[in-house]
Formats: C-alpha cells, sequence, structure tokens
C-alpha cells in the first residue's frame, strides 16, 4: 500500500488505515534489520536531512533507516555552516536541495515550516518536528511501540505528562491517539497545558479531554503513560522554565499500584522527569521507542518512495 | 398596530437624522451596519487613507432599529469590488454594502465570510513561519464568523477576533 498523500507533514494527512498500514509495514521491516543485511528497496534513492535544531534520535534513525533499504543520506547538520547562515531563505535552501535528493527530512524551529517546504518543493518532505508543532514520526513510532507491547490501540488509558503546551510530540499523539480511543489524560503544570485548538479539536471530534495536574489520582488506572521533558529552550526567561521544572518525577515509589501492563514512554531526551531506576522496570519502554523509530521510518520512507 | 406605526415612524426619524449625518451620494458605495465603533477599522481594511482623492463620509455611532448603534461609510465614485466586500467580513460580518448610481441603490450585498482568507492578517503566532520567512502569504481558514475566527493554515493556531481588529488598526 502507498500512501495517498506525497508528503508528511502532520498525523491529520493521514487516514487510519493509512496509519495501521506504516504500522503494519514497520513490523515487516524488522526482519530487514535483523538479518544484518541492507535491502535494495531503496537502492539509489538520496535521503537529504535538513535539521535546524539539534537532534540525535530522529536524524539518525532517518539515516539508519535509509541505510537499512539501501539508499544513501546527505545531512545539513550544522546550519550555521550552510548558506542560512547568510540569509538564504528556507524556500530557496529547498529549492537547492531538492536537485540532490529523493526525499527531504526537516526540522524547523518555526511552526508550518514542513508545511510551506512541501509547497514549494517537487520530491517528497517529511515533518521531523516544527517548533512547537508537529512531529509526525514520532508519533507514529509511538503507536508502534503502544501496539506491540499492549497488543491494540483500541480503548486504552492514556495519559500524557509534562510540557503538553510547546511538546510537539503530545500534540501529534493526541490526534493520533485518539482515533483508537474516546478518552485522552493531560497532566501538566499551570502554563503547560495542551494548546486550547488542539484541546478544542479533539472534544469537536466527540473526545474526553480530562485536564488535570493531579498524576497520582490517575495512575492507577493507566495502560500507557506518555512522558515529556520540560523543554527549557522553548521559555523565555530561565525563571519561567525555574517556576514549572521537576514538577512530576516518575519513580519506583510512585509506581508502586500500578496496572502491571504499564507502558511508560517518553521520547527522549529526558532531563529529571523519570528516575534512571524505573529503567529497568518492565514499565520502561523509551529505549524500545528507539528501535522502532527506525522501523517505522523505514515503513514511511517505503511508502513514499516506493511508487 | 399602535406599536408598528410608533416603529415606523421611528424608523423614518433614525432615516432622516442619519441622512443629516451623512448625506446622499451619487454614486459610489455605501457601507451599512458596521459594527458600531469599527468604521475605522474597516477603512484600514480596504487601504482607504483619505489621500486617495475620493469624497469619505463616515458615520459612527448612529441610531440603528436593528444594531441599537452602527457605524456607516460613504465612498463617492468607487465601487467596491467583490473581495474588498469580503475582506471587511474581518472586522464586520453584519454589514451590508449598497452600491450607489444615480442616487440610486443598484446593487444590495450582504457581507459573506469567506471560507479562506489568504494575505490582509498575519498570523498571532511569532513562531510561526508566515511570520519569519520572506516570500510567504499568510493563508487562514475561518473557523468562527461571528465573531471571525481564523485558523492559520500553516502552524494551525488560532488568531481572534480581537487579534485581528488590532492588527488592522495598526496596534500591534
Amino acid at each position: 500500500m502507498s500512501l495517498s498523500v506525497k508528503n508528511l507533514i502532520s498525523i491529520a494527512d493521514l487516514s487510519t488505515e493509512e496509519i495501521i498500514a506504516i504500522l503494519d509495514r514497520a513490523d515487516k521491516m524488522e526482519t530487514i534489520v535483523k538479518s544484518g543485511k541492507p535491502s535494495k528497496l531503496l537502492g539509489g534513492k538520496i535521503l537529504a536531512a535538513l535539521f535546524y535544531e539539534p537532534s540525535t534520535r530522529t536524524r539518525l534513525s532517518f539515516e539508519s533507516a535509509m541505510a537499512r533499504l539501501g539508499g544513501s543520506s546527505i545531512t545539513v547538520a550544522d546550519i550555521g555552516a550552510s548558506s542560512v547562515a547568510k540569509g538564504e531563505s528556507l524556500a530557496d535552501t529547498i529549492r537547492t536541495i531538492e536537485n540532490y535528493a529523493d526525499v527531504i527530512v526537516l526540522r524547523h524551529p518555526q511552526e508550518g515550516a514542513a508545511q510551506w517546504s512541501s509547497e514549494v518543493a517537487r520530491i517528497p518532505v517529511i515533518n521531523a518536528g516544527d517548533g512547537a508543532g508537529r512531529h509526525p514520526t514520532q508519533t507514529l513510532l509511538d503507536l508502534s511501540v503502544i501496539r506491540r507491547s499492549q497488543g491494540k490501540l483500541e480503548n486504552l488509558n492514556i495519559a500524557m505528562l509534562g510540557d503538553l503546551r510547546f511538546g510537539r510530540t503530545v500534540h501529534s499523539l493526541s490526534y493520533a491517539i485518539t482515533r483508537f480511543t474516546d478518552r485522552l489524560y493531560c497532566i501538566s503544570p499551570e502554563g503547560l497545558e495542551l494548546p486550547a485548538e488542539i484541546a478544542m479539536d479533539l472534544r469537536e471530534m466527540g473526545k474526553e479531554v480530562i485536564e488535570t495536574t493531579d498524576l497520582q489520582k490517575i495512575l492507577p488506572e493507566l495502560d500507557v503513560l506518555y512522558v515529556t521533558r520540560i523543554q527549557k529552550e522553548r521559555f523565555p526567561t530561565p525563571a519561567d522554565y525555574e517556576k514549572v521544572s521537576g514538577i512530576y518525577r516518575i519513580d519506583n515509589e510512585l509506581l508502586k499500584d500500578v496496572k502491571p501492563t504499564l507502558d511508560i514512554l517518553h521520547p527522549l531526551p529526558r532531563v529529571e522527569e523519570i528516575a534512571p531506576e524505573v529503567d529497568s522496570t518492565p514499565y520502561a519502554r523509551y529505549f524500545i521507542q528507539m528501535f522502532h523509530g527506525v522501523l517505522v521510518r523505514m515503513a514511511i520512507l517505503t511508502m513514499l518512495l516506493e511508487a | 398596530m399602535a406599536t408598528k406605526k410608533t416603529e415606523s415612524s421611528k424608523t423614518t426619524t433614525e432615516e432622516k437624522v442619519n441622512e443629516l449625518l451623512v448625506k446622499k451620494i451619487t454614486a459610489g458605495t455605501v457601507i451599512d451596519h458596521i459594527t458600531a465603533g469599527y468604521a475605522l477599522a474597516v477603512m484600514q481594511i480596504l487601504g482607504i487613507t483619505g489621500r486617495e482623492g475620493d469624497i469619505i463620509s463616515i458615520a459612527m455611532n448612529v441610531q440603528s432599529k436593528r444594531m441599537k448603534k452602527k457605524d456607516i461609510i460613504k465612498v463617492e465614485g468607487r465601487e467596491l469590488t467583490t473581495d474588498e466586500i469580503n475582506r471587511i467580513a474581518l472586522v464586520s460580518p453584519n454589514a451590508t454594502i449598497n452600491i450607489i448610481r444615480k442616487y440610486k441603490i443598484h446593487k444590495k450585498t450582504r457581507i459573506a465570510v469567506p471560507d479562506e482568507i489568504v494575505g490582509i492578517v498575519r498570523c498571532q503566532n511569532p513562531s510561526c513561519i508566515t511570520n519569519n520567512e520572506r516570500g510567504i502569504t499568510s493563508n487562514f481558514k475561518v473557523v468562527g464568523r461571528k465573531p471571525v475566527i481564523l485558523r492559520c493554515s500553516y502552524c494551525k493556531r488560532i488568531t481572534g477576533h480581537d487579534h485581528i481588529i488590532e492588527q488592522l488598526l495598526g496596534l500591534c
């Protein structure tokens, strides 16, 4: 199955059937990865990774995915060393890079940058995070982990915790997971709530959005706890950041009454929101997420480029 | 019956008072039923500065049967285009447009808020690509009509009515 869209900018671009098809394809990619031999599915294809913001996992997993599929990657990781430093517009940069590659993976600090790039580019654009906006490939890998661990996506009790205002991963996840569930718990410090637009969208779709600051109360009901970092770089001043950082911290004491099948996910990097002692519990899924990141990105690349 | 007569008399009186404030025009456009206090914003959105040479008459906060208070703008010698009429909807979705020829109403149009607004206003989100990149035009889907509420097609954030007005008046 190929996708009905040329680009992947937002989860909203995908039908629920397409989301499931990506997850199914990702499962099949595991055979290629575990074989240790690169496939030739995307032999001769080139991926251009254009990262205006720091990234470890997203960039490397895209490059790894492309290599596993027999393709290759070119990367602009240090934007300060490119023509952008001379004042080149994003549109001109895209019009340049499209001549060197078959697909562009873009991370940019401004919301809507991937959308704009897709309007300019003649080749597919994949949004690898646009400011506090969206991060659809992260969400697809999150869904892949949840489905594998829980055996389903439907009717799970899911809570998102932390910075729900600036965290783009939770913005995309909230739209995706509510395709399968009718209720979403949102736990955040005051001032970092899920943006009103997203909460409004979900409620208009008939979904129940439960916003609270009390993690302990709902923790025993949860199947999935999605933790996010309070992002220092999104705050106007260090003082604003200090007011809310460290409010929530997951440790083994807090987890003593949870369901045995609870999954804790985190898009990483983490700072202090999950204690290292949790890493060795059966709840920790955040390092498995990295593996699924490669599988899901392999699936997306093949579905966008095979056609 | 008595009530109806009184209303009728009142309307006539209102019209006469309003006519004294803003006289009839030979040809051009009358923008009526503008939300009270928004005439200057409508001028701004139409790009009317007064330096174009057209005769412009403005009445603000005049009596209205339907709206209690309203603003009126009369522009002599200029007929607004459909696009210009639709843009007025951003600040005053209840307005009516009368195209005047030889002192008579040639065409009366109720404003229709378009489904999409291109250009005209900026996204309220300072981190939106439309506020940071050269050569990109703002683009909004209309998600509320009375009052008008816009959703950016790029960053998906809401730009509310108050912010639209402040922008058009050059206050932000």
